[in-house]
């Protein structure tokens, strides 16, 4: 147990407080005590809870499996220094950094992570991080919005499903519209030649679900000429070191997700969203932020800033009510990005490119399957399968392999498609592997054509 | 003075960490990529160093006493980082087959029906990221509730006058007019007044109990009447929930929906201001709202993810939970048990009272009546007689080791100073405390331009808020740029 | 606590000084000292039309947010650019440099709406008490 009491303790304090007994101070009223049996299981001893916990994590085949999912969720190198330094105690330990005498620590490495996802997507200023790319998504749309005045979106059919889900949960309770861009045959948005003068953002992720690098240039000038804003969506936050900034594509705002910067894929989280913008929308930016300033001593230090607007409540539409960044999650991040460096970030984004390359070639070699290359990608891409991609899948599965995500899932039409990625850490041999077991389970499907 | 790590690099630096596959330029069109990367390249020594280096100017439970008010700053255990650690969890993709991830989905799905138990609610969603998170979930639910039953004139939400600032914020999320409650001078929410204020148009009546005062609200069973009565919805934050575990259940209480806070009550960390962990429960009327899809289990005994939940509200994050937060939180529930969990509450209670009996003699307690796991006391007096103000004895405490308690709220009692020891902490540390607060009190009487320059010993001393809100609103400010690039000196290079 | 008798207020704590049909307003001294450090003032645009007690603005102090509302009806003619490029004036200044904005009055009449310095005391006294 983790409590120092001992009787003798309970006594003393008892007598102090001036209370005849504990149950005189805890018990509450008689109609509210619990009458039920808890559902909770008899206490353990700490070497059982770890055995009883490690039983469970055993029990996740799919976790050693050998693995080409990536759809919102990217398995990189984490650098052992990451955790090493993260996971000390007085980082995670601390509390929200609000006496800035005492978290001069984390408010720093705050300080350093809106710097480095201001250097990465071009932007001027960063929040300090929100749940997940998803609910950034919902904080960039709430932005652009109150710029606007205006209460309905443009979104990509390319921008992640699990986050237009999110997206579409939050409109429905805010009274924001949300329309929907079509994906061509390529896996590229749509971008109609001409906005409608009542969106107050049109959104595209590059690259988008598909693997697909999206058209964000084409859709930020239209949007623009319309007085809507563009917000570039990332889920595969690995590509901002080789591709275009957003800020350069000409958005206004850029939201993602920071999870390839060494946070475990953990079963979906926790994550680390991301929202950057330009010095106009300031203001405008959800949740926490740091500021640099001086202590009266005139020593460099760092604050919370700008928090009064957290807690005020806006006429047209009530801004975000984020209380917490993902603080720990944007400290790994942050270190992940200082042990690889501007050198092993290029590098490692470049063997993504190239390993998704060597899986694409080996896959389109195969009868009876095709690779979308018309459209660029980063480290995933569409296959189009000889059988169901759900039946592939579950067949890969009992060889002991992840075959990557049926489209199916989310698009129902989509029978015949698997979206697969690969990262620096696929291997030749696993392409191979992959690849022969892929002919293998096809091969009377293709025979049979 | 740490330098920033965009100051400390120098090209070229830093280990390889995969093999040389060649430019980007061989794999896509240059109009693609992006000219240059200026992030700082460092050997892994200044990695090393810098962090190391911040954390020596951090507080943290493992350093510091946290007194925070409705923050439950308890002992992280470190059992739960060794479990959550295990790479069967940290491996494992959110889309690999329910049929590989049967562990971690039974965690999951075992998680949630002791919750449900320990609080009397129908079901838990497991999905939302944090408290505040878990509040607005509880908000788009109740929203959904009664749409579908054609009740669209209900637009308020009533909520305490000591409430926290994220329940009037969620609720005008959602477009709920909010309307406040006063307290009696008993510290509780008035129930006669909440009486009067309701009609027609409540939604949702969120409230916590205990109270932010760390008061239990007698006459809870009667205002979750009420409000039910009025055909409105009683929603509970959980943030004082542990005050309660194993000893009274919010379902039990009359309340439909409900958060909790796992790295308050359930010992997950703070982490510095996240990742943490809200999940929401609902009673049997409101479950078919809760975010999907759910962990549950077939006839067979295998689990699996239920997406066959026609009335929910969608998803509030794009993955179904914070995995890795829930597996420590798990941890803490089963080396404890209900008895286990019961006694911490108790224990936490027993921590309150005794430095609420011992600060009495300090500062003034509002209150007469004995508090639960918190409670609050006022540096008014000391205000008018000296000057100093509840502020000042914070920055005071951090001289002495100890973090500032939570402050200024609730707006009910002036210069307010909120106290949660929690049941990890011994009776040295909160005899400690008390002193320190008696000797700044008294340091406040004899030098209060003294106790108003606390602290002395921080890395930093009190900060310019001013400075840093003024450029901040331009823009400046937050973040490190490189020289020459446009951005207005901040101060950055002195030292 | 500064407070001018020449000037007219409102219970949310803005002064204004009429002269013929223009309105100058800010916000009083007891107000900035309320507030704390004000770190940022957002006006509303010239041109602008208001009605009597409309929100017009926002002032952020490093604490709290705060809406001003229009004393008098009618248009916003010129705004104080140097109140926003320096928030701090309005500490400083409030009666004087730290003014708002200049309204040009819709309906004169309205000035019986406001408070003269004796009843502005009135409404400072019952906040502080």
């Amino acid at each position: 147990m983790y409590t120092p009491h001992t009787p003798e303790d309970i006594r003393a304090m008892l007598d102090v407080i001036g209370a005849p007994s504990l149950e005189s101070l805890t018990d509450p009223p008689s109609g509210l005590k619990i009458k039920a049996q808890l559902d909770v299981a008899p206490a353990l001893p700490e070497s059982d809870a770890y055995a009883r916990i490690r039983e469970m994590a055993d029990e996740n085949a799919a976790s050693r499996m050998v693995s080409f999912l990536g759809a919102g969720a990217y398995r990189h190198y984490q650098p052992p220094a990451v955790p090493y330094f993260a996971f000390r105690s007085e980082f995670l330990t601390s509390y929200t950094p609000y006496q800035a005498e005492a978290s001069q620590g984390s408010l720093q490495a705050i300080f350093e992570w809106q710097t480095y996802i201001c250097l990465l997507t071009g932007m001027d200023v960063s929040n300090a991080s929100v749940y997940d790319g998803s609910t950034a998504l919902v904080e960039g749309v709430i932005m652009a919005s109150q710029a606007t005045g205006r209460r309905r979106v443009a979104i990509s059919a390319g921008v992640n499903p699990l986050y237009r889900r999110v997206l579409a949960t939050y409109a429905e309770g805010m009274g924001v519209e949300i329309t929907e861009l079509s994906v061509d045959g390529d896996g590229r948005t749509n971008v109609p030649a001409q906005i409608d003068a009542d969106i107050a953002a049109v959104i595209v992720q590059s690259p988008n679900f598909f693997g697909v690098i999206d058209e964000m240039k084409t859709a930020a000038e239209r949007a623009h000429a319309a007085g809507a804003l563009a917000i570039h969506v990332t889920a595969e936050a690995l590509s901002l070191a080789v591709l275009k900034a957003p800020r350069e594509l000409g958005a206004d705002i850029a939201i993602g997700d920071a999870q390839s910067f060494g946070l475990p894929i953990g079963y979906g989280g926790p994550y680390v969203g991301f929202v950057a913008t330009t010095k106009e929308h300031v203001r405008r930016l959800p949740g926490r932020l740091v500021g640099q300033t001086h202590d009266v001593d005139g020593r460099q230090a760092y604050v919370l800033t700008l928090q009064g607007r957290e807690q005020h409540i806006r006429r047209e539409l009530a801004s975000s009510n984020i209380c917490t960044n993902q603080a720990l999650c944007a400290l790994i991040a942050t270190i992940y990005l200082a042990t690889v460096g501007r050198k092993g970030l290029t590098a490692i984004a470049c063997a993504n490119l190239a390993n998704a390359r060597a899986l694409a070639d080996a896959i389109a070699a195969l009868p009876g399957f095709g690779v979308a290359r018309h459209g660029s990608f980063f480290n995933e891409f569409v296959v189009r399968t000889p059988l169901p991609a759900k039946e592939l899948a579950a067949r890969l599965e009992k060889r002991g392999m992840l075959a990557g995500l049926p489209l199916q899932t989310f698009y129902p039409d989509r029978t015949h498609e698997l979206l697969v990625c690969a990262t620096e850490l696929t291997t030749q041999s696993e392409i191979a592997d992959f690849s022969r077991a892929l002919a293998e389970e096809c091969k009377h499907a293709v025979a049979a054509v | 003075m740490p330098s920033l790590l965009f100051e400390i690099g120098a090209p070229g630096r830093g280990s390889d960490f995969v093999r040389e596959s060649g430019p980007a330029t061989q794999f896509l069109d240059k109009s693609a990529l992006r000219a240059d990367l200026p992030l700082p390249d460092l050997t892994e020594l200044d990695v090393a160093r810098h962090f190391t280096e911040l954390s020596h100017r951090n507080f943290s439970v493992d350093t510091n006493f946290y007194p925070l008010g409705s923050c439950t700053m308890k002992y992280n255990p470190k059992l739960n980082e060794a479990v959550s650690g295990f790479a069967g969890f940290t491996d494992l993709h959110p889309f690999a087959p329910d049929a590989g991830a049967q562990g971690a989905i039974r965690l999951l799905w075992h998680m949630e029906r002791t919750l449900a138990s320990l609080f009397a609610m129908e079901a838990f969603s497991l999905m939302p990221a944090a408290g505040a998170h878990g509040e607005i979930t509880a908000m788009l639910m109740a929203k959904k509730y009664f749409k579908e039953r054609g009740e669209h004139e209900r637009l308020t939400c009533f909520v305490p006058d000591t409430a926290h600032g994220t329940n009037p914020a969620s609720a005008a999320m959602v477009g709920y007019k909010v309307i406040s409650i006063p307290s009696t001078p008993r510290g509780r929410t008035d129930l006669s007044a909440l009486k009067a204020k309701l009609d027609g148009s409540v939604a949702v009546c969120m409230m916590t109990n205990p109270n932010t005062l760390g008061l239990f609200e007698d006459d809870i069973v009667e205002m979750t009447r009420a409000v039910h009565d009025a055909g409105g919805l009683m929603y509970y934050d959980g943030a004082n929930a542990n005050a309660i575990v194993g000893l009274t259940r919010p379902g039990d209480m009359g309340f439909d929906l409900m958060h909790l806070n796992l790295h308050k009550t359930f010992s997950v960390p703070h982490g510095g201001g996240g990742p943490g962990s809200g999940p929401v429960g609902a009673s049997t009327r409101l479950a078919p709202y809760l975010p999907a899809p759910l962990a549950a289990r077939d006839e067979s005994g295998a689990y699996f993810w239920d997406h066959d939940r026609p009335k929910s509200i969608g998803a509030v994050r794009a993955f179904p939970a914070h995995f890795l937060a829930i597996v420590r939180a798990y941890a803490y529930i089963i080396v404890h048990g209900a008895e286990g969990l019961r006694r911490n509450s108790q224990l936490a209670v027993l921590n309150a009272n005794y430095l609420r009996a011992k600060i009495k003699d300090v500062l003034t307690v509002p209150y007469s009546d004995y508090c639960r796991h918190e409670f609050v006391c006022s540096a008014e007096e000391l205000k008018k007689e000296t000057g100093v103000r509840a502020l000042d004895l914070a920055k005071g405490l951090l001289d002495a080791g100890v973090h500032a308690p939570t402050m200024y709220w609730p707006h009910v009692v002036p210069e307010c100073l909120m106290i949660e020891p929690t049941e990890t902490e011994n009776r040295h540390t909160l005899d400690a405390f008390v002193a320190t607060l008696h000797s700044l009190v008294k340091l406040a009487h004899e030098d209060p331009a003294a106790v108003q320059q606390l602290p002395l010993h921080t890395p930093v001393r009190r900060v310019d808020e001013a400075q840093v809100g003024r450029l901040a609103n331009k823009g400046i400010g937050l973040r490190w740029s490189p020289s020459g690039s446009g951005s207005e000196s901040n101060g950055a290079d002195k030292t | 606590m500064d407070l001018p008798l020449d000037l007219l207020y409102t219970k949310e704590h803005e002064w204004v000084k009429l002269d013929g049909t223009t309105a100058t307003v800010g916000i009083t001294d007891y107000a900035q000292s309320s507030l704390g450090d004000i770190v940022y003032v957002e006006l509303p645009k010239p041109g602008a039309s208001l009605e009597q007690f409309a929100q017009m603005g926002v002032i952020e102090s490093v604490k709290a947010v705060s809406d001003i509302y229009a004393p008098v009806g009618g248009t916003i003619v010129e705004i104080n650019g140097d109140a926003e490029n320096d928030p701090a004036k309005v500490n400083s200044e409030p009666y004087t440099g730290g003014w708002l904005v200049k309204i040009k009055l819709a309906d004169a009449s309205q000035a019986k709406n406001l408070l003269d310095a004796a009843g502005y005391q009135k409404v400072v006294d019952a906040a502080a008490g």
